[in-house]
């Protein structure tokens, strides 16, 4: 039997070669009030591989100009590196056609597209949208603006003490007037791996379409939307190794084609007169005005630093760090998970007895150890557990067994601070 | 690097586990919310002021150990005290922690109040450490609006 908190044995670790991959991160090489920065707050934003980097400087150094326009060679660069970043995430995602990649800001400009162009045009009064009692903040007020305003229903998928999705609840909230279901692939709070795939049968069966808000799951696992079948897919590029400012929105081209533009301007249009206006085909259609390049070419380089690794191997990896982690935990005393739902990934969110999250953090933070304490953008999750906030570590590829074993230090001195 | 010891000094932790005047007077005739949406902390204070002198104040809330004994800390130090008094002692407290007051800064004036200095040295923190102060002064001026510290 194994000793709770003790270092796994060499052979009952997961495998991967994190220190040549932790070599790849700038970043991680610094210290923090002299300690090794120990970077936990991966569900916020993940840190950069150089190759990353490389990619955002060398468009600034040799390719800066604009997308779709420019005659000269130097435009001709930039439109077909920001062309095949949509052709890697096609393959990435398993989308069926890069007509069904459009370039957004982030996962949150994704479910607003949808909100907007998608539901918005169809919601009659007395309609409803369907939601989880999990989701992020971008999943919730998207949907509150546009049934407030067509005075439709924002109806919610309860959960379990664990953190699971009740799905018998779930089959009876779909009714005749359900006219969307959005919910998270992976709970950004709780760690909560949602049964989309189920999620998305039951929808179907009644003709709903249904968005995943991928933002939590997509750099943990392998993502594959014509699996899954889902209608819409949003993920965003910060979380995924890539920059910040760029997203994706995958959405089944017979539903992108039949939804009209989210926002005017350049790049979205074929032919404008002041009388009438052709818009352009898609994914264009949807990208108004000048892009962040950079970042959309720079994304590119994470897939490819993703798909080197596998993401499979990935995903065997962090769930073996998880499991760590979560042994670890059970053996601190005063320290509680939220969250302890069957499927999980990369989140811990926890609270130590008697301490607020907020010296939780700050007590780690001394120690070089960087978590997020709060809501984490969840408020109703916190209110569901009654909690104001939790501490949240969050993993990556890049953490180890040892990183588990310094966060486990750090809370045992939270806990000697506050005793 | 700053010294946690300087943030958590024991008063400190003291007012966090038992604090004082946490509690819902009777009498109160002034009262404002306070809330932090970054950590979520959530505050009440509650004051009886006649003939313009704090005769009684109290808190109601949840928070950290920083915005706890804060709290705590300010109903003892303005009880009895003028309006004045506590616009004084509010500024003094407000530069203390924010750092505008010079660190080697004679803090005599405010008493058992100087423990909170180690918060300059947290800028995230400094916000835990003014909520109930903001809450406080919003009472006296009888604004309905929930103070945020964001």
């Amino acid at each position: 039997m194994k000793i709770k908190g003790e270092i796994l044995p060499r052979e009952e670790r997961p495998e991967l070669d994190v220190q040549s991959i932790r070599a790849d991160f700038p970043a991680l090489r610094q210290l923090v009030y002299g300690k090794p920065l120990v970077y936990l707050d991966n569900a916020a934003t993940s840190q950069k591989p150089q190759r990353v980097i490389d990619a955002l400087v060398g468009f600034y150094t040799n390719d800066c100009s604009n997308v779709h326009r420019g005659v000269h060679l130097l435009s001709e660069r930039a439109t077909r590196a920001y062309e095949d970043t949509r052709a890697k995430v096609k393959c990435f995602i398993n989308a069926s056609d890069e007509k069904e990649i459009v370039f957004v800001r982030g996962t949150t400009e994704g479910i607003n597209l949808v909100a907007q162009s998608y539901a918005r045009p169809r919601l009659q009064p007395g309609d409803e949208i369907l939601i989880s009692a999990m989701e992020h903040h971008s999943n919730i007020v998207p949907w509150q603006i546009i049934c407030g305003e067509k005075d439709a229903r924002l109806r919610i998928i309860p959960m379990n003490d664990r953190g699971e999705l009740k799905l018998d609840e779930y089959g009876a909230l779909l009714g005749p007037r359900t006219r969307l279901v959005s919910v998270a692939h992976v709970s950004n709070a709780l760690g909560t791996v949602n049964p989309v795939r189920r999620i998305i049968e039951l929808a179907h069966e009644r003709s709903i379409p249904v968005l995943l808000d991928g933002a939590q799951a997509v750099p943990h696992m392998r993502v594959d939307v014509a699996q899954l079948d889902c209608d819409f897919y949003a993920f965003s590029g910060h979380k995924m190794y890539g920059p910040t400012g760029v997203g994706i929105l995958y959405g089944k081209q017979r539903l992108l084609e039949a939804m009209p533009p989210y926002q005017g301007g350049g790049d979205m249009i074929s032919s404008v007169t002041f009388e009438k206006t052709t818009y352009n085909r898609l994914p264009y259609k949807f990208e108004a005005g000048t892009p962040n390049i950079a970042a959309g070419i720079a994304l590119g380089a994470a897939i490819d630093f993703l798909q080197d690794i596998g993401m499979d191997r990935i995903a065997a990896y962090e769930h073996g760090v998880l499991r760590y982690a979560t042994e670890a935990f059970a053996g601190i005393p005063g320290v509680r998970l939220i969250g302890t739902a069957k499927e999980k990934a990369g989140v811990l969110s926890f609270v130590v007895d008697g301490v607020h999250p907020h010296d939780v953090g700050t007590i780690l933070d001394q120690e070089g150890i960087a978590i997020r304490t709060g809501h984490h953008c969840a408020q109703p999750v916190m209110d569901f557990f009654n909690l104001p906030a939790t501490a949240r570590a969050s993993l990556a590829l890049y953490n180890t067994c040892e990183e588990i074993d310094a966060l486990v230090a750090g809370i045992r001195k939270v806990t000697e601070v506050f005793s | 690097m700053p010294d946690l010891r300087e943030l958590y000094q024991q008063v400190i932790l003291d007012h966090h586990k038992k604090p004082r005047n946490c509690r819902r007077p009777e009498h109160a005739n002034k009262h404002a919310d306070g809330f932090n949406p970054l950590c979520g902390d959530k505050i009440t204070v509650f004051i009886q002021i006649e003939d313009g002198i704090v005769r009684d104040i109290a808190f109601q809330g949840s928070g950290c150990a920083i915005s706890t004994a804060s709290a705590s800390m300010m109903t003892e130090s303005l009880k009895g005290k003028s309006e004045t008094e506590v616009a004084r002692i509010f500024e003094s407290f407000h530069n203390l922690v924010t750092g505008k007051t010079p660190a080697e800064a004679d803090t005599t004036g405010l008493g058992k109040l100087a423990v909170f200095s180690g918060v300059r040295e947290y800028p995230v923190r400094v916000k835990c450490a003014t909520l109930a102060w903001h809450t406080m002064r919003a009472a006296l001026q009888g604004s309905e609006e929930t103070v945020a510290t964001e």
